[in-house]
């Protein structure tokens, strides 16, 4: 070989091997889609699919959490805790008579803070975040007790009325605004992910922290941040499900979180970090959501099948993403 | 070109961590338009130069300065934003990104915080067209060799306007071919003014591509020279440290005959054995009775060897029969079916259980072999260490020490005589001599002739020729990763012939028979 081989390197595979997850999750959805429409006539309406959104809505900010956490090759256990401790505290608060607004901030507050604690203790003193998060997600589930044993109904004006409005089309199709909140923080973390530093880094140390060090990267900080931003859109996810349940109650979305890094691998997300799209996630949340939504439909079923078959599809999916990274290297 | 002002020098570099001196008064300087190779063994003290050059370590004593003026990095970052960019042996580049990414990730043209993609590709398109490189810079970096990532790696480090280029070891994972489109690249650097440092263990690359060699050894400075005026020959024995008629005079030692020994089928013979990065195809018969030598710098390939023969690291390729029957190597489990042993070169971290006794350590073989299943008896534990303690000549002859207190030679006779309990049919020792004293030097030099009188075949691995020449009836000769001979052991081989073959790779055609 001599320079006359200058392409000899040139990439060896043309399929977008990055986005072979998300395109076989888009083919399930769609097949999964496709049988639903087939075997009830029901299913084609497209108030289904606008519910699987108002369903999940807090489900997937949770997810898009997730993502960017899942990306840098981190896990965050505490999501369904803070999202339990969110709804919990807003519930108390108005309870207590605080101005709607004042809630809010608080409540949206509490997430983050905690984000940004278990984000300087991994990235500080070099702890898993496997275990600093368990600790988050015990300390946040205990605090939901200590604030009540027992569920606290939200009777306030601001939160019942967004909870019952409806935005829809003259056909009678309607979204809450949840959905929307849900859509403006996808929005927001596409466009953050794709086109920001802090995005592009996220990718970088989960690729190799070792080499985005090298390179001047900035990963402490970066880690940190991707638990506070998971933190965020926990508080997000608690202050949606509290519209959604009208209600805060301290045993509320237990095991939240398995379902959460569930919809994220699904979607695409690789466990190891470096590779995803939220868009992926977005469409994992939705396959959990249809398969719910199939379930439903066909009424014989007991429910306990939504675990089995998302059990089946994350292996699955981990098996995909495990044959694409061997062919990889 | 290089009669201008020096770029970069380093005046008077020490270096010390604790209990070793890693560098020595050593001086240093790089021209502006020069390849500069950096020689040394391993452990001569390259690594740490560099690293203090580029601010990953502090300096003892000594100044570095920088077009005259002093500096001293605080790391690698500073270094690279004042024109001394590294680009390491391991690629340190993230390959889930894009290639266009991965040149300005970290500094991306930015319009109101967003990344403008486009700007970022049309960038590293012109700055892989100077190098003269048509890469898809969207596609992922993973998808591309081992060598355009080195290649991207230094169109990262020049796109910050480097002066001074650091390639550490950049060759060792490439092939001939990309070493040849490397190469092109930094002749066309270095046309443009940048000086480049450049760190191999290959003799014929430094050869192809340097203007100057500084030569390191031991942590001291042994000289600079222009590679014109400095033969292969020399820069051995610069690197070694010892001159040729020092080792002419190396006492005259009983030949065995080795014709006889080869009658008869070879207990292990492999053919294309081979490992890409690690060591080229190479093909070996051992004996029964038959000690084996292989000779070469550090670095040559010889552990590798090694490791391939035991099964430690999988072959790519090849034929092996044990006992002239086809046969497979390619786990350290299977190795042992066959009688194979393998004491580490590392005795530290990959063969002595520093907390465990002499017993202990000497018994973990053979308890392997039998299966955890199967106690070795504790009496016949007890005769089989008393017997090799004293075969040894362990000290202290206690079977209870943990092994930590033992000496380095002492551990040494543990480890080689965990293997011996099994009864291997053949043995490879990795440096068995190496970090010992004389004394016990001798008494395993002894030990292995003992062995193979006794019908074990033996491949024995060191760095000193003398060594290798007494003992074995047959020396394979290592460079670059290459097996480039192997010597019958009569009188015509001397230590220097073996260094005239590591120079030069030149005598294949006196192979064994």
């Amino acid at each position: 070989m001599t320079t006359g081989s200058l392409t000899a390197g040139r990439a060896r595979l043309r399929l977008p091997r990055r986005q072979i997850p998300v395109l076989a999750t888009l083919a399930l959805l769609l097949v999964m889609y496709g049988i639903g429409v087939s075997q009830y006539t029901a299913f084609s309406n497209v108030q289904v699919i606008f519910n699987v959104f108002i369903d999940n809505g807090f489900l997937l900010v949770v997810a898009i959490g997730m993502t960017f956490v899942i990306l840098t090759g981190g896990i965050d256990l505490s999501v369904g805790s803070v999202v339990a401790m969110t709804a919990m505290v807003s519930a108390w608060l108005l309870q207590e008579g605080l101005p709607a607004a004042l809630v809010l901030v608080i409540a949206l507050l509490i997430g983050p803070t905690l984000g940004l604690l278990m984000g300087c203790a991994i990235h500080f003193f070099e702890i898993q975040p496997f275990i600093v998060t368990l600790a988050g997600m015990f300390f946040a589930r205990g605090m939901c007790t200590f604030i009540s044993g027992s569920s606290i109904p939200i009777t306030d004006g601001f939160w019942t009325r967004i909870s019952q409005e409806r935005i829809g089309d003259p056909r009678g199709n309607f979204v809450s605004i949840s959905v929307l909140i849900a859509f403006v923080v996808v929005a927001v973390a596409a466009y953050t992910l794709a086109y920001t530093r802090l995005g592009r880094n996220v990718y970088a140390i989960g690729g190799n922290p070792q080499s985005a060090l090298l390179m001047g990267l900035p990963v402490g900080r970066t880690r940190i941040a991707v638990y506070t931003i998971s933190g965020l859109c926990s508080a997000i996810g608690g202050i949606l499900l509290s519209f959604y349940t009208l209600s805060g109650a301290p045993l509320i979305a237990v095991g939240m979180e398995l379902d959460v890094i569930a919809a994220v691998v699904i979607g695409g997300t690789v466990l190891t970090g470096g590779s995803g799209y939220v868009f992926g996630t977005v469409l994992g949340v939705l396959v959990l959501g249809v398969i719910q939504t199939l379930i439903t439909f066909d009424g014989s079923l007991n429910s306990w099948w939504t675990k089995i078959v998302i059990g089946g599809l994350l292996f699955a999916f981990i098996l995909l993403q495990r044959l694409i990274g061997i062919r990889y290297k | 070109m290089t009669d201008s002002r020096p770029v970069l020098t380093m005046t008077g570099i020490s270096k010390s961590f604790p209990g070793v001196r890693a560098l020595h008064d050593v001086n240093f300087r790089l021209f502006p338009g020069e390849v500069h190779a950096l020689m040394g063994e391993n452990g001569a003290g390259k690594s740490t130069l560099i690293k203090v050059l580029t601010g990953v370590y502090d300096t003892d004593e000594g100044t570095i300065t920088l077009d005259g003026e002093p500096v001293s990095f605080s790391g690698p970052m500073q270094a690279t934003a004042a024109g001394v960019s590294t680009v390491f042996q391991e690629v340190n580049l993230c390959t889930n990104l894009s290639v266009a990414e991965n040149i300005f990730i970290g500094r991306e043209p930015r319009l109101l915080g967003a990344v403008r993609w486009g700007e970022v590709r049309r960038r590293a398109r012109a700055l892989l067209a100077r190098l003269d490189l048509d890469l898809d810079v969207s596609a992922p970096l993973g998808s591309y060799s081992l060598a355009i990532q080195q290649m991207v790696a230094i169109a990262r480090a020049i796109d910050i306007q480097a002066r001074v280029l650091i390639l550490d070891e950049p060759t060792s994972s490439l092939d001939a071919g990309e070493v040849a489109q490397l190469f092109r690249i930094m002749r066309q650097l270095r046309d443009e003014g940048i000086a480049i440092l450049f760190v191999t263990h290959f003799l014929d690359q430094v050869y192809e591509i340097a203007d100057r060699i500084t030569v390191l050894r031991n942590g001291g400075l042994v000289g600079e020279y222009l590679t014109t005026e400095l033969p292969q020959l020399s820069l051995v024995e610069k690197m070694i440290g010892k001159e040729l008629d020092v080792l002419e005079g190396i006492e005259e030692h009983s030949r065995r005959d080795l014709a006889a020994l080869e009658e008869g089928t070879p207990l292990v013979a492999v053919s294309n054995f081979g490992r890409a990065g690690a060591v080229e195809p190479f093909s070996l018969t051992i004996h029964a009775g038959e000690v084996v030598g292989l000779a070469g710098l550090l670095g040559s390939g010889r552990t590798e060897v090694a490791r391939l023969l035991f099964g430690a690291d999988r072959t790519d390729g090849g034929q092996v029969a044990v006992d002239g029957t086809a046969s497979s190597l390619r786990t350290p489990a299977q190795a042992i079916d066959h009688g194979v042993g393998f004491c580490s070169e590392n005795r530290r971290a990959e063969g002595i259980v520093a907390d465990l006794s002499v017993r202990e350590n000497m018994i973990l073989a053979m308890q392997a072999a039998r299966g955890w299943l199967r106690p070795v008896p504790r009496r016949r534990q007890d005769e089989l260490v008393d017997k090799y303690i004293k075969a040894l000549n362990i000290r202290p002859a206690d079977p209870e020490v943990p092994v930590r207190n033992l000496s380095g030679g002492n551990q040494q006779k543990v480890l080689l005589a965990r293997w011996l309990i099994t009864e291997p049919r053949l043995l490879i020792l990795d440096e068995p001599t190496r970090g010992i004293d004389i004394g016990a030097k001798t008494e395993i030099q002894k030990l292995v002739t003992q062995l193979s009188d006794g019908g074990m075949a033996v491949l024995f691995i060191s760095a000193e020729l003398e060594e290798v020449l007494r003992l074995s009836h047959k020396v394979a000769v290592m460079r670059d990763r290459q097996m480039v001979a192997q010597l019958a052991n009569d009188d015509s081989l001397d230590a220097d012939r073996i260094m005239q073959t590591i120079a030069s790779g030149s005598h294949r055609e006196e192979a064994d028979r």
